[in-house]
């Protein structure tokens, strides 16, 4: 399998790849680890004449921390995430999220922009950003302009990203020291799309939940912010029952597929169970400090 | 004749520099392959799932088959053909393969060893389900991985100073 022929281009700058994309309207594409991109040039199924190369904006592949704030630039490896010392200290679900992408080989070359700027509705990290309340860092030719990961999303493969636009950073605000966390994902084997993933970050003030986010990967056309379960766990002790509780509030926000991974059915009742391990795990981490 | 014009790659591939013009849509394992006639690293799914594609670049594991030659541009990249010791003995991880018969058909080990050499530089010394979590992004259709397995251990033992002693079963 063969790609069809395209430019390639490889700018040293945004400005420059915003200009590039500019310049050749819908016939370029944004490119960096190219795991998503090259499967479906090799199938025909993208054909775009000018690929623009994000490799050369070294810019791009820093990790930042501004204290309150940890900046990730767009073509960070999830490898890169995984080897961290920063976010092991400070947002460790990056890393437990990234190991449960792909395989090592790709983990090499996927990048956390191109994974959450996709659009791919089976992809990890997007769910992760929605429950985190990161923002994306959007670069165009009138500038650059910020939208949350809760707002960024619209249907599979359709998001706020507009053509001419690249995301250059994610912007993640820290949860403070001793929240608990958890990525809990079903997949039927290493590398697969979670049949159903869920993240979960807390913070416990002694035995009360005093904070959560939760939020929920491929089941539903785009990843999905749990509001109301996330709601409905704050200012309890985490009970059986309002771990229940929470589970059927995510549960019913989700519209899944019925697919390989398995009835529309059974994946809506897996994202409550991936909701309600995540809960446990999260807080037990934030009991124990672990 | 194809519209788009070649570009110049310049690389190191198993030590030595290579100049090459390629259109840019070759990918690095045909460029291996056809351009270098390299044919250790295999092409096996073609959609980055099977892993016998497995080259190692500037010390990480990429499969080769999802990315592009002009990726690659300054890069330094090792294929099985570069494996071997400097004086032509096996390397510890070739040996290991052949002692503890990690391979039957043979067409996923130029991938799995490759693989194997990057996740011993990164865990010397790995436990078994470090190297079945280290190596699930290549599939090998007929040993259950079991000597796989059994093969990578004696070559950590082996860069390691040890005998390796195998687990009783």
């Amino acid at each position: 399998m063969i790609p069809g022929p395209f430019v390639y281009h490889r700018p040293a700058s945004v400005g420059e790849a915003v200009g590039l994309l500019a310049a050749h309207g819908e016939d370029a594409r944004p490119f960096a680890g190219g795991h998503s991109l090259i499967p479906m040039m090799k199938l025909r199924m993208a054909a775009p004449s000018h690929l623009v190369d994000l490799a050369g904006i070294s810019d791009l592949a820093t990790i930042r921390d501004e204290g309150s704030t940890v900046v990730i630039g767009a073509t960070v490896t999830q490898a890169a995430l995984i080897r961290s010392d920063l976010l092991a200290a400070r947002l460790p679900i990056l890393r437990e999220t990234a190991l449960q992408i792909a395989d090592p080989q790709i983990r090499t070359k996927g990048t956390l922009g191109g994974n959450v700027a996709n659009g791919d509705p089976g992809n990890d990290m997007p769910a992760l950003m929605q429950c985190l309340g990161a923002t994306y860092v959007l670069a165009g030719p009138d500038g650059s302009r910020e939208v949350a990961a809760r707002d960024f999303y619209e249907a599979a493969y359709f998001t706020l990203l507009q053509p001419g636009e690249i995301l250059t950073a994610v912007r993640i605000p820290v949860p403070p020291a001793g929240h608990g966390y958890a990525y809990e994902k079903l997949k039927r084997k290493i590398g697969d799309y979670a049949t159903a993933a869920a993240a979960v970050v807390l913070t416990l003030d002694g035995s009360t939940v005093a904070s959560a986010a939760i939020a929920l990967t491929n089941v539903a056309s785009t990843p999905l912010f749990a509001e109301e379960a996330s709601r409905l766990v704050v200012g309890t002790s985490l009970d059986a029952a309002t771990v229940k509780a929470a589970a059927e509030a995510a549960k019913a926000i989700t519209d899944p597929a019925t697919d390989g991974r398995g009835t529309a059915e059974y994946r809506r009742e897996m994202a409550g169970v991936m909701v309600a391990r995540a809960l446990v795990k999260a807080a037990d981490r934030a009991r124990t400090g672990a | 004749m194809s519209e788009i014009d070649t570009i110049p790659v310049s690389l190191t591939v198993n030590g030595r520099k290579v100049q090459r013009f390629v259109e840019p849509r070759t990918l690095l394992i045909h460029f291996l392959r056809e351009e270098l006639n390299l044919t250790g690293a295999h092409i096996g799914c073609e959609t980055s799932h099977c892993g016998a594609c497995t080259v190692e670049i500037d010390g990480a594991s990429v499969k080769s088959c999802t990315m592009f030659a002009v990726q690659a541009n300054g890069a330094s990249v090792t294929t099985v053909e570069g494996l071997a010791n400097a004086d032509g003995t096996l390397h510890a991880l070739q040996e290991g393969f052949r002692q503890m018969h990690g391979l039957q058909c043979g067409f996923c080990t130029p991938g799995m060893l490759m693989r194997a050499k990057v996740l011993l530089s990164e865990n010397p010394d790995p436990t078994e389900e470090e190297i079945r979590f280290g190596i699930a992004g290549n599939l090998c259709r007929c040993t259950g991985y079991q000597n796989i397995v059994k093969a990578i251990q004696y070559a950590a033992a082996k860069l390691n100073g040890r005998t390796y002693q195998e687990a009783a079963e």
